[in-house]
């Protein structure tokens, strides 16, 4: 069976949060590939391990554990596109931790270490971003189409994937991949970690199995802490979503302002800027939000514009954390007052 | 390209996949709003206000960046479309609101046009950058950072059109800023050791900012002042460039061609005299037809390079100083008919020469900076006084309640009005190139060092058949090159269409004799003075304007205008006076 039927048969889904169909993207480099010239036929391969989004720790452990077959998976996918080179786009403090591991491990291979620039932040773990810190641009979002898979690095096509996706394909070659993932729980709990589980839990069996469930009321918030979607305890026997993170808060321990404020505050500093509602629609969220008097109309406006408009992906998933919030857990903030 | 059925507003309408949602819908008479786009660069959808709502998609789209793909349904009047649309430009209005109530450019702001157009309310929310930088590069173009919105044209305009590569983006999110290189802070390992980069004063940040937080450094303010002034004579004086570009600003078509206006215009604004710069054109082009013809003939500093532009002289002055000896010698028109002006008209007039105030209305921010060159000062006195740009101009009139459409046509002053429809092409890239061999090859064919020196042999004279058209030079390519004979001689020569072009020519200097630059895409018709907009379509528009001024021209090549001759037979007797209204030098800038 070749590789691509392998990826399909197994399932796999982009661990980098948007579970996007791993067989997809393959088969659109490869046909973007085909459709250039015998000449021009370059094309590259990069793992993104920029790991940027708070409250995700998973790809740092698989790098720390099983790098080798991380790397496996990449090689098979330069095998399978006859790529010039490979990139593993590197977290600055996973370099320092791992670099010279990873470079014994890459010896005489076509792979090479690029580590994200330390000022590059949570905008620079998109994957057009991540072209720009390579090929040494302000790092920031390009404008799609054209997408990365025909026209990435340097022009060509180019294939993205996440650490966890290269280490399931490195698996599923092998016919080991066992339909599990990794998760990453943190938070108000007692036993926080990255844990290797079925792919298929629901947030509740998923704190159950360890042992994290709380017995205090409270609100988890799935998919990454800051742009995570925010759910109350009634709403947890749903699979787990995005880079596959849980982080439990304590309703009594935390301050609804407070917790809103760090989102805001969060996404005011990784902004790229690029465009209006992103760059002065977070500026202005922030300010409404802060004063006494709360203009909730403007600030939901602001949220869906922001939503509906922005450039990439990080101005839609800044308004998940705070919509998801005040409609499931704000009122429960409410009832009890 | 393939045609695809798409619905606007339930309207079925049939369009090319290659077109935008944009184009589509202005095609069809649904004006989509923007600022970020601009047709002279590629799409940056940063703004956000094109926005439109396209079935079966989960978010809105922006027109600009969107292509048309078949059974495509677009509405551009829902009520998300317009909150979104409208939100986004309160959001940028809030950038860019702090000189609101004394910027003269209100007069035709498109931010204020969208919040009238929209019915939006510009103080929505708080003037945000109202503590920002304004960057002054010399005394040309100023970048001010309280106005900007952030759509980064200014910097498409330097680094990517220009290749001059002095404006930078610093920071990131609400902090980030255009600001120039020089500012360029942050970890010294980080950076690579770049070359030393310097602005060339051209504009074209300016005349490609919706918003105005790129222009020139304003100077209409001292023309207004020194217009009261009743113990001087002030003369006006204007580029070939502007007559065909200035109608624009008051809503008339491109390329409608108005020097009548601009004279009548000039002298309702107070100004006691005013005169064409297509006269200094036409001395230009004799004394450089003279001087490539002695270069030629002598071999040596080839290729001559023209130094008409401001712009193009200063990057030779930074960036390639050991090419100070290739640049002409010779003034610029501006220069030299101010020149003229303040001696050759002035003694005619017997005016004091300092009493007399020159202002040039010009179609560049360079020209500000070149007026203000120490080295061309004549008896201790600068040619030209001030340099207001065409905008500059436009809004003097509008601020006078001139109804500029309705102005009857006069005709400049006397002695210097005189021209030919060569000095007119100079506001077209390749125009002084044609012009200048126009003169060259009649005084080749004639045997003559000079136009100034009458024709010793008449039968040469007789039989000469100098060409007019040199449409090898002409046209919007970056690089136009052409081997001309003339009078057995083969010149070498090409034309730069804007300074974005130049690096191929300077590596192969060798293979020209002859090669003309303009900093500004198209010439001076596409200067950082000029109206906004100012796109490839309209350029176009104001160059065909030109060339049709020059075909319908009685005299078409510069050494058939008497005048000018006349002027330069009166200088040629005042020995050092000659040097000093005809020719300047050069130095080499850090």
């Amino acid at each position: 069976m070749d590789i691509l039927s392998k990826i399909k048969q197994a399932g796999l889904v982009g661990r980098g949060g948007a579970d996007f169909p791993v067989v997809k993207k393959w088969s659109a480099v490869a046909k973007a590939l085909a459709d250039k010239d015998a000449g021009e036929r370059k094309c590259y391969v990069i793992c993104n391990s920029a790991e940027g989004e708070p409250g995700v720790a998973k790809d740092g452990y698989i790098l720390e554990h099983f790098a080798d077959k991380v790397i496996d998976g990449m090689k098979i996918a330069i095998d399978f596109l006859s790529a010039e080179k490979g990139f593993i786009y590197l977290n600055y403090s996973y370099n320092k931790k791992l670099n010279k591991k990873l470079t014994a491990l890459l010896k005489n291979s076509k792979i090479e270490i690029f580590i994200k620039p330390i000022n590059a932040g949570y905008i620079g773990g998109e994957e057009s971003a991540i072209l720009n810190a390579i090929e040494g641009k302000k790092i920031e979002p390009r404008l799609k189409p054209p997408f990365p898979t025909t026209a990435g690095l340097w022009g060509c096509p180019t294939l993205i994937n996440n650490v966890e996706t290269f280490y399931n394909v490195s698996l599923a070659t092998a016919n080991q991949y066992a339909n599990k993932r990794f998760y990453t729980i943190t938070g108000d709990c007692p036993n926080e970690g990255v844990y290797e589980l079925q792919d298929n839990l629901t947030i509740e069996k998923l704190l159950n199995q360890t042992k994290n469930y709380p017995k205090f009321i409270f609100f988890a918030q799935v998919g990454g802490n800051a742009s995570g979607e925010v759910l109350n305890s009634s709403q947890l026997k749903r699979p787990v979503s995005g880079a596959g993170s849980i982080v439990v808060y304590s309703l009594t321990k935390n301050n609804f302002k407070k917790v809103i404020k760090n989102w805001l505050d969060f996404f005011i500093n990784e902004s790229c800027g690029q465009c209006a509602p992103c760059r002065e629609g977070i500026y202005r969220l922030n300010e409404i939000f802060m004063k006494e008097k709360i203009d909730w109309a403007l600030f939901n406006n602001l949220l869906d514009n922001l939503s509906d408009t922005s450039f990439c992906a990080l101005g839609g998933s800044a308004t998940i954390p705070i919509k998801s919030f005040m409609k499931n857990v704000y009122p429960q903030i409410y009832k009890k007052e | 390209m393939k045609k695809v059925k798409i619905k606007i507003n339930n309207q079925e309408i049939i369009c090319s996949s290659e077109q935008t949602i944009m184009q589509v819908a202005h095609d069809n008479g649904i004006e989509l709003p923007n600022l970020c786009f601009h047709p002279d660069f590629s799409v940056k959808a940063n703004c956000r206000i094109c926005v439109v709502e396209i079935a079966g998609r989960k978010n809105l789209a922006t027109s600009c960046s969107t292509k048309a793909e078949d059974g495509m349904e677009i509405r551009t009047d829902t009520e998300r479309v317009k909150r979104s649309r409208n939100l986004n430009i309160e959001l940028i209005f809030a950038e860019h609101i702090e000189k609101c109530p004394s910027c003269i450019w209100r007069v035709n702001c498109k931010l204020l046009e969208l919040a009238d157009k929209y019915k939006i309310e510009i103080t929505k929310f708080s003037n945000r950058k109202a503590k920002r930088e304004i960057y002054k590069f010399a005394n040309a173009v100023e970048i001010d950072g309280t106005q900007c919105m952030d759509c980064r044209n200014c910097l498409e305009a330097c680094n990517n059109l220009q290749k001059i590569n002095y404006l930078k983006l610093r920071g990131k999110g609400i902090n980030q800023e255009v600001v120039p290189v020089s500012e360029e802070s942050g970890f010294s390992f980080m950076q690579k050791k770049a070359d030393k980069v310097d602005c060339i004063y051209c504009g074209q940040c300016a005349v490609h900012c919706p918003v105005g937080a790129a222009q020139e450094q304003a100077h209409w303010q001292l023309v207004e002042k020194v217009l009261r002034d009743k113990s001087k004579v002030i003369v006006a004086q204007f580029a070939p460039s502007i007559r065909v570009s200035i109608g624009e600003e008051f809503g008339l078509e491109h390329g409608k061609i108005m020097p009548g206006q601009v004279v009548t215009a000039l002298r309702q604004l107070g100004f006691n005299y005013v005169f064409d710069v297509n006269f200094g054109a036409d001395i230009t082009t004799m004394v450089e037809a003279e001087e490539l013809l002695k270069k030629i003939k002598s071999g040596s500093c080839l290729p001559m390079l023209t130094s008409c532009c401001p712009a193009w002289v200063k990057y030779i002055e930074f960036y390639r100083p050991d090419l100070i000896p290739n640049l002409t010698t010779v003034r610029s028109p501006q220069m030299h008919i101010a020149g003229f002006i303040k001696t050759y008209w002035a003694e005619k007039m017997k005016i004091e020469p300092k009493k007399i105030v020159v202002v040039s209305v010009m179609p560049c921010t360079a020209k500000k900076f070149e007026a203000g060159r120490s080295e061309l000062k004549i008896g201790g006195n600068l040619p030209v006084d001030y340099v207001i740009t065409t905008r500059e101009l436009a809004w003097l009139i509008k601020k006078n309640k001139i109804d500029f459409s309705k102005l009857k046509p006069a005709a400049a002053d006397n002695p210097l009005c005189a021209s030919s429809g060569a000095a007119a092409i100079y506001g077209a890239t390749g125009g002084v190139m044609e012009s200048a061999l126009r003169t060259a090859e009649y005084l080749l064919m004639t045997a003559q060092d000079s136009v100034c020196v009458g024709v010793k042999d008449k039968n040469k004279l007789k039989l000469c058949n100098s060409r007019i058209e040199f449409k090898q030079v002409r046209g919007k390519h970056g690089i136009k090159q052409a081997l001309v004979e003339m009078a057995g001689k083969k010149l070498r020569i090409a034309v730069v269409n804007g300074i974005g072009n130049i690096a191929p020519i300077l590596k192969q200097l060798k293979d020209y004799d002859y090669i003309e630059v303009m900093a500004c895409p198209d010439g001076c018709i596409g200067g950082g003075g000029q109206p906004i907009p100012t796109t490839a379509a309209i350029r176009k528009k104001r160059l065909e304007a030109l060339y049709k001024i020059d075909a319908k021209s009685k005299i078409r090549r510069a050494h058939e205008n008497k005048e000018a001759a006349e002027a330069l037979k009166w200088i040629e007797r005042k020995g050092r006076l000659k040097n000093q209204v005809l020719y300047t030098r050069y130095k080499k800038r850090k």
